[in-house]
């Protein structure tokens, strides 16, 4: 079970494996694909608005936008600095077709 | 009507070059008037690969600046009298590919030419945005190996929104698997991906394998295009590519490890 039993092909073929990793980052990179253009700059606004009040770094905003049939949710998480009482605020935006 | 094919790939050192020259050869050998295009400004390399880098003399940069005409810059390669190669530069920078220059370009040529190839740099930079704008048909040029489908994913992604075709809503760019430096042995031993494995990852329909082949370098030594190399099995399998570009249906060949007969086993070859 060693890790050198993977190159020395005594477990699974290392092509399936690269298979199976190939299937898993593209189904993800897809999904990343119907992101709008818009995404990251709004991120980045975000953040500069935020971080006039408090101190956050980009890694503290998460950005996600998930899709149904007649709703869109944009979902964002910043998570504060600790010395805060919460240390995650939740803003959702819903827009509606 | 012309048709603008480009070939890429996002990753580099996969095979665009060596497939740009030998499909473009194979096109002008089948009687269509063609010009291959060398966009990797800066970094030339097609014009060794076709053999004629000693006869540069303007380039690609030098008509979009209005430095000289098209007539100027395009070589007439030494084999086919259908085939014009169109070399990158050398020096100048990527700056000078413009929209506007590039499809002036393109526009001029299309009186012409029947078929106009896109070599296309490595990356999905402005080299290789340009490269692929204006296309109708693709060449996917992919190596069975993780990141070459990763990055052959990531062009088909921008296919499909970037180029003209995709932002003007017209009919998408039809594109065409090309799978290079395919090693059966590879494969049968399970190291290497499978064609079906490639396919089933990239989703797009398959026009020929490239075996894994020591032509393609000795092609390149001597500035042939390895299609030119009828006796080697590189030089078929493109030929096949161009034969089913035109239409012809023709079965997959050199997928499986060959076998040796008994008597080259006895005495080697
Ligand atoms: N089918 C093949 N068999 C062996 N070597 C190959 C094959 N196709 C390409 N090569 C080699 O791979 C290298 C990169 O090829 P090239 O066409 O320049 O790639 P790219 O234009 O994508 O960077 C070259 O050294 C070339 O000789
Ligand atoms: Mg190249």
């Amino acid at each position: 079970m060693s890790l050198l039993d993977y190159f020395r092909g005594t477990r699974k073929p290392s092509a399936s494996v690269a298979k199976e990793r190939l299937q898993i980052i593209l189904a993800r990179e897809h999904s990343g694909r119907e992101e709008p253009d818009y995404l990251p700059a709004l991120k980045k606004e975000i953040l500069e608005v935020v971080s006039k009040y408090v101190s956050v770094d980009l890694g503290a905003i998460q950005v996600n936008l998930e899709r149904d049939e007649n709703c869109e949710v944009l979902e964002l998480n910043i998570a504060l600095p600790e010395h805060r009482e919460r240390d995650s605020q939740k803003r959702e935006l819903v827009a509606h077709d | 009507m012309a048709k603008v094919i480009v070939v890429t790939s996002g990753k580099g050192g996969v095979g665009k070059t060596t497939t740009s020259a030998s499909f473009a050869t194979g096109l002008a050998m089948k009687g269509n008037k063609t010009v291959v295009i060398d966009f990797d400004v800066g970094l030339r390399n097609l014009d060794l690969i076709m053999g004629c880098e000693r006869r540069v003399v303007y380039d690609f940069v030098n008509v979009l600046n209005n430095e000289s005409t098209l007539k100027q810059a395009l070589i007439k390669d030494k084999h086919c009298d259908n085939l014009f190669v169109l070399p990158a530069s050398q020096t100048r920078d990527k700056d000078a590919l413009t929209e506007e220059g590039v499809e002036r370009i393109l526009n001029e040529l299309k009186k012409d030419f029947d078929y106009i190839v896109c070599d296309s740099p490595a990356g999905i930079e402005k080299g290789a945005l340009m490269a692929l704008y204006f296309a109708d048909e693709a060449l996917i040029v992919t190596n069975p190996e993780v990141s070459s489908v990763r990055d052959s994913d990531r062009i088909l992604g921008i296919l499909a929104a970037k180029s003209k075709r995709a932002l003007n809503g017209d009919e998408p760019i039809k594109e065409h698997l090309v799978i290079t430096r395919y090693s059966p042995k590879r494969v049968e031993l399970g190291e290497m991906l499978s064609i079906d494995d490639v396919k089933d990852l990239l989703g797009i329909p398959l026009i020929g394998v490239i075996p894994e082949s020591e032509s393609v370098l000795s092609a390149s030594n001597s500035g042939v295009p390895v299609i030119h190399d009828i006796d080697s099995n590189s030089g078929q399998a493109y030929a096949d590519v161009v034969d089913r570009f035109m239409g012809v249906n023709l079965p997959l060949r050199f997928l499986n490890v060959e076998k040796k007969g008994l008597l080259s086993r006895i005495f080697g070859n």
